[in-house]
């Protein structure tokens, strides 16, 4: 098990300093690099550029700078934003809790909606309701997000006005009622995708499980179908989902960028545009580091967890 | 893979109508995409203006037609060069193995842990792509996907006898490649193709969404839509269509792609193609 942990480990690290080479080349590709902001502004004098030039290190080679570059990531200092001079670490952690609570609240949203639709859908296959469930979910990948958010701003905020239409909470504070209100519309678009993918994966993998034998011989013993589909089926078909659930995070975060922006959720994806807005670098770069190495390390734990779980994949 | 039921027979249908609409666009359109009717400015969906106008009485039918060239002329340029690099670079690492096997593949693991959206927004913003720019980025996030399944089919095919054979008769491996290994992922290449254009469309209509994809005057639905947010609230056609044809047309070629790979797990579906 160890050697298994330490080898997975020793494929991630790699992947990692990859992912920085690519982020680094790419903001290092910009025209006048991460000083264009200043180069397009006339206030700005040419010995001040090159003395932020200087100060920065820019004037060095660039196997110099990102050698440097990476030892402060590693070391949490991820530079100072453009845009307000404060360190780029606060500003990513003052926006994460929000982030966190929508992936969260978008989580239990597609898995409440993905895990009944997909069990239903695996015990009438062929049958009306799974047919229907098809068409939804294939509807539900094909998706453009921004405009379902959109959709439902126009219908069921402006046009009923049953739930605000952006925001995290009212003006004012507001109590739990309020900040739950502001968090339904937001994590259904982020869930929408993610439901209908995750629940023909279960289906199938519901349809797999439930044709072996051992859920005949349980048939068999008189065991009852409800118990047998929660007890016996969803248990062996739900290690796989997990490992989905978990490799879909990259897609979490472009799912999160476009559902904040729309709805005005202050967490990392809105704070993500706001900076592209103003070509605020050492945010996107910390940005798209940060949610890379999350999405490496999630989907190491996912691995490690699925064998430690999964006898059969021991040894 | 001939149409073998009803719903690959519809799909092949729904997909060639859409491309014909996008194709004849210009001759189907009731007006020119940039003709200002002043009298006429946020009009609703009407007999006269299918879809309304907007805010200068440009008719929004005829500019969603013109948007499906842009759209889908993207979705499936883009499709086809990022199933070509995957396809490229899956057999070169199935191929080769060891050392070029290993890099190829955490390059691709690299790529695939990035998150694709701020990634193509990052470069966007700094590139400032036009049309064929915008084709080429989304190519370079989407071959991932396709070269591990290339690869992984590359590898079990070599493994069976044909390939070995005409290697021993003396074939190159490039020609082995073409003439053996080929023929028998066409059906993978063929839903791979099929399913990243939808993926592309979107991709696509999210960058111009943003506005950093396609540029007006040129239309895409992204664009159109990035358009439409302002006024939402008075005239929700403007943001209705471009929407819903996004949704119709990747929906369009999801099922299709879906039908496709159902038809090739089907047994004795993989040496007609």
């Amino acid at each position: 098990m160890l050697t298994t942990v330490l080898r997975r480990v020793g494929q991630g690290v790699p992947v990692m300093l990859l992912v920085s080479v690519l982020v680094f080349a790419l903001l290092h590709a910009a025209p006048g690099g991460p000083l264009a902001v200043y180069l397009e502004n006339p206030g700005v004098r040419p010995e001040d550029i090159e003395r932020l030039r200087r100060a920065l290190g820019l004037d060095q080679s660039l196997p110099t700078q990102y050698a440097r570059w990476l030892a402060a990531f590693v070391q949490g200092d991820w530079g100072f934003s453009l845009s307000d001079g404060r360190p780029v670490a606060t500003r990513m952690l003052e926006r994460l809790p929000a982030t966190l609570e929508l992936a969260g609240a978008s989580l239990v949203v597609a898995l409440l909606a993905a895990v009944p639709a997909g069990i239903a859908a695996a015990v009438r296959r062929g049958r009306w309701f799974d047919r229907a469930a098809g068409v939804l979910a294939l509807a539900g990948v094909s998706l453009p997000v921004f405009w379902f958010g959109l959709v439902l701003q126009l219908t069921i905020a402006i046009g009923l006005g049953w739930l605000p239409s952006s925001g995290r909470s009212a003006a004012f504070g507001g109590g739990l009622a309020d900040r739950v209100s502001h968090l339904v519309l937001p994590a259904i678009v982020l869930a929408a995708v993610h439901a209908a993918a995750w629940s023909r994966y279960l289906r199938a993998s519901m349809i797999g499980v439930l044709s072996r034998r051992f859920i005949t011989a349980a048939a068999a013993r008189g065991i009852p179908r409800g118990r047998i589909l929660l007890r016996h089926a969803l248990r062996n078909a739900a290690g796989p989902l997990l490992a989905v659930v978990i490799l879909d995070a990259a897609l979490v975060v472009s799912g999160a960028v476009v559902t904040e922006s729309v709805f005005a959720w202050p967490g990392l994806g809105a704070l993500f545009t706001e900076a592209l807005s103003r070509r605020d670098y050492p945010v996107l770069m910390a940005f798209l580091m940060v949610t890379s190495v999350a999405v490496i390390t999630l989907n190491l734990a996912a691995d490690l967890a699925h064998r430690a779980l999964d006898p059969r994949l021991r040894g | 893979m001939s149409p073998r039921d009803r719903g690959t027979r519809w799909a092949f249908v729904a997909a060639g109508v859409l491309v014909a609409a996008a194709a004849l666009g210009p001759w189907l359109a009731p007006y020119a995409p940039d003709a200002i009717d002043l009298a006429a400015r946020r009009a609703a969906p009407s007999p006269g203006h299918l879809f309304g106008t907007d805010d200068l009485g440009r008719d929004l039918f005829t500019r969603v037609l013109h948007g499906a060239r842009v759209s889908l002329a993207i979705g499936i340029l883009a499709a086809a060069l990022s199933v070509a690099l995957g396809a490229g670079v899956g057999a070169v690492a199935a191929w080769t193995g060891r050392w070029a096997d290993a890099v190829l593949m955490r390059l691709a693991d690299a790529i695939l842990a990035v998150p694709r959206l701020p990634l193509l927004m990052i470069a966007s913003v700094i590139l400032r792509p036009g049309v064929g720019t915008l084709v080429l980025l989304v190519a370079a996030v989407s071959w991932m996907e396709t070269a591990r399944v290339v690869r992984a089919e590359v590898r079990s095919l070599v493994r069976q006898g044909f390939v070995e054979a005409a290697r021993a008769v003396g074939a190159g491996p490039v020609r082995s490649m073409i003439r053996h290994v080929l023929p028998g992922i066409v059906p993978t290449l063929a839903v791979a193709i099929t399913l990243a254009v939808g993926r592309s469309i979107l991709l696509e209509s999210a960058l111009s969404f943003f506005g950093v994809g396609v540029q007006p005057p040129a239309a895409s639905w992204g664009n159109m839509l990035y358009q439409a947010q302002s006024t939402m609230a008075t005239e929700p056609w403007l943001a209705l269509f471009p929407g819903l044809s996004i949704l119709l047309t990747v929906l369009i070629v999801n099922a299709l792609g879906e039908r496709l790979a159902r038809d090739d797990a089907s047994p004795g579906s993989r040496h007609v193609a």
